[in-house]
């Protein structure tokens, strides 16, 4: 109880320094959980994926286009249940030079599409509707808040991998399972692409993006992916299957420079952390040199000194901590409004909070160990003649 | 009660080793009050600390009411000293961050005594030292005197047998180093205390029952 006392008077006696401290260490410990959060938001993706998912891809890359034949052949292998399908529509929104008019737009199969990831959540009203007509496409709440579009909205797209221009009109509106779902993607029907490719490129007709589909059985995806590719291994277009968490990786896996750069960041980050508190720990134990002499002269032991050098260290890495991540939420919003479409899944996790109070709290101890070791040390004597 | 035996003490800067002490001896009977005199450099405040548990000998030993201190381990000697000791420095050497009230309970924080015990203590020694009036005062809010009262206050609190004084009224004016100096005394004739104290000034030492002269590490009569 006297220690927590002394803790707490003794770190109020430098007002002006405690204050710089903490909100030294609150900038350092939100620059972290946001440099985390978008680590986090970038493998939002992977994280999503469901374990019983796989994708089938042309072997060269996602880009090139495999045939819809393809479709009910994957579906007779043992073990796939619901094939499904989609293709990159690409496109131009409005103004190009505003990024938050690029978002997702799928052309799928909408029959199954929405079977397969029963995380998006619509409405049997606009399910209807959407299936109903042709040039329907549905939004996620994300993207059509940021838009403002309604149902019934037309959504008017330049065409660039698919010349033309495109119009589709929003029928429904779907929502996340969780927040880990991305809420900014547009489906339409992949027929309506393909009719009207047919017309332009007859050659790119009956072309797919990548299937998508079920296993009964998680284990047999090796096996099956083996089968499935061992199938087209000498056809016009031969794939690559895997499952659909490896899938979300290697597109994260292209970014892995920058990737490993923040984490770079985030490690510094946690040095400063630790320099701005050992700065004044190693100032106030140095100030004080004599009191904790006068302490020791007393009775009191090592522990107590522990308790005054280490207490001290830890509140303020407390403080500054807990403002940290508390600053860490407002910015995130901002940030992931700013840029919704292009980190769909941005928020502070769980995990992220908790790694930034551990960074704060060891940086706490740690910051404290070298004046304790050094106060601990000393002789009592010559602490009492300490000036200052 | 206290016997100095044979002590040296020597300190290494780097490695050239300054000899401070040399081969002292030294009785001092219970209830004495005795005054350690000599020049700057002399060991006066080498030999107090040794007395008093803070520093340890190069060579020969401390017994202090039969226990030798230079044998005790880091814990047990601090034990000791809590029980043992009561001290009062030049500086007074009071924490800033604590009333008068909390400087002089400091030592009893280290015992059992229950809060209520402990305040009633704190009050009979600021009462006895005149302060009774000034114990939610924080030292910068006291003359040097009332902070060396107080520094008083909290070397008997714990009622020790020993009280060392490292230069008591070095830092005080005339009036308040006579104040201060009744008050040792008091604290000697009245309650028993027996007083090792370190002084410059003649004036004080004259409040003792015995003075010892030191120069270059070794004692006089």
């Amino acid at each position: 109880m006297f220690v927590l006392k002394l803790v707490l008077k003794n770190a109020l006696r430098h007002k002006l320094r405690m204050v710089l401290t903490i909100l030294g260490v609150a900038i350092a410990v939100t620059a972290f959980g946001f440099i985390r959060t978008i680590l986090t938001a970038w493998s939002a993706g992977v994280e999503a994926s469901a374990t019983d998912r796989m994708i089938t891809r042309h072997a060269v890359s996602f880009i090139f286009p495999l045939p819809l034949a393809y479709r009910d052949q994957i579906a007779t292998i043992p073990g796939v249940e619901s094939v499904s399908f989609a293709n990159w529509f690409g496109g131009i929104y409005k103004d190009p030079a505003d990024p938050n008019n690029f978002f997702p737009r799928f052309g799928v199969d909408v029959e199954t599409y929405l079977d397969i990831y029963p995380e998006f959540i619509l409405p049997a009203d606009d399910r209807r509707a959407f299936i109903a007509e042709r040039s329907a496409c549905i939004v996620g709440e994300k993207l059509a808040r940021q838009h403002n579009l309604q149902r019934g909205d037309l959504i008017p797209l330049e065409g660039d991998i698919y010349p033309g221009k495109w119009e589709f009109v929003v029928r429904g509106i779907y929502r996340g399972k969780d927040p880990s779902v991305d809420e900014t993607q547009m489906l339409f029907h992949w027929k309506y692409l393909d009719e009207r490719i047919t017309e332009l490129q007859p050659s790119r007709s009956g072309d797919v993006g990548w299937y998508i589909f079920r296993v009964s059985d998680p284990s047999e995806m090796p096996r099956i992916a083996r089968a499935i590719d061992d199938r087209f291994f000498n056809s016009r277009a031969s794939t690559k299957t895997e499952t659909e968490k490896e899938f979300q990786q290697s597109f994260v896996s292209m970014s892995s420079a920058i990737l490993s750069s923040l984490e770079a960041v985030s490690v510094i980050i946690v040095g400063i952390i630790l320099l701005v508190l050992a700065n004044t720990i190693v100032m106030s134990a140095r100030e004080r040199r004599r009191e904790y002499a006068v302490l020791k002269t007393l009775g009191f032991r090592p522990f107590h000194i522990t308790g005054l050098i280490g207490g001290e260290s830890l509140l303020i890495a407390v403080f500054g901590g807990g403002l940290g991540l508390a600053l860490t939420f407002p910015l995130s919003q901002a940030f992931s409004q700013v840029f919704a479409t292009l980190f769909p899944v941005f928020r502070v996790e769980v995990e992220t909070v908790a790694l930034a109070s551990l960074v704060a709290f060891v940086a706490g101890l740690a910051a404290a160990l070298v004046p304790t070791i050094r106060t601990l040390r000393m002789r009592i004597a010559e602490g009492l003649r300490a000036i200052g | 009660m206290i016997e100095v035996r044979n002590v040296s003490k020597s300190y290494y800067r780097d490695s050239l080793e300054i000899p401070v002490l040399s081969d002292i001896s030294l009785t001092v009977p219970a209830g004495e009050f005795l005054a350690l005199m000599g020049p700057s450099g002399s060991g006066k405040t080498t030999l107090l600390n040794l007395i008093a548990g803070i520093d340890r000998p190069s060579s020969g030993g401390v017994v202090i009411e039969g226990t030798d201190i230079t044998r005790l381990n880091e814990t047990d000697l601090a034990r000791w000293r809590a029980h043992h000791v009561g001290f009062i420095f030049q500086f007074y050497n009071l924490l800033p961050v604590l009333t008068a009230f909390e400087n002089v309970e400091l030592p009893l924080l280290l015992t059992s005594l229950s809060k209520k015990d402990r305040r009633d203590h704190v009050r009979t020694a600021l009462s006895l030292v005149g302060l009774a009036d000034r114990m939610s005062h924080y030292p910068r809010q006291l003359s040097g005197g009332q902070e060396q009262r107080v520094a008083i206050a909290r070397a008997i609190v714990t009622d020790p047998t020993l009280l060392v004084a490292d230069e008591p009224t070095g830092d005080l004016d005339k009036t308040s180093a006579t104040e201060i100096m009744d008050l040792l005394e008091r604290l000697n004739s009245e309650f028993k205390k027996t007083i090792v104290m370190v002084t410059h000034d003649p004036r004080a030492a004259e409040k003792a029952h015995t003075a010892r002269h030191l120069d270059k590490g070794e004692l006089f009569e």
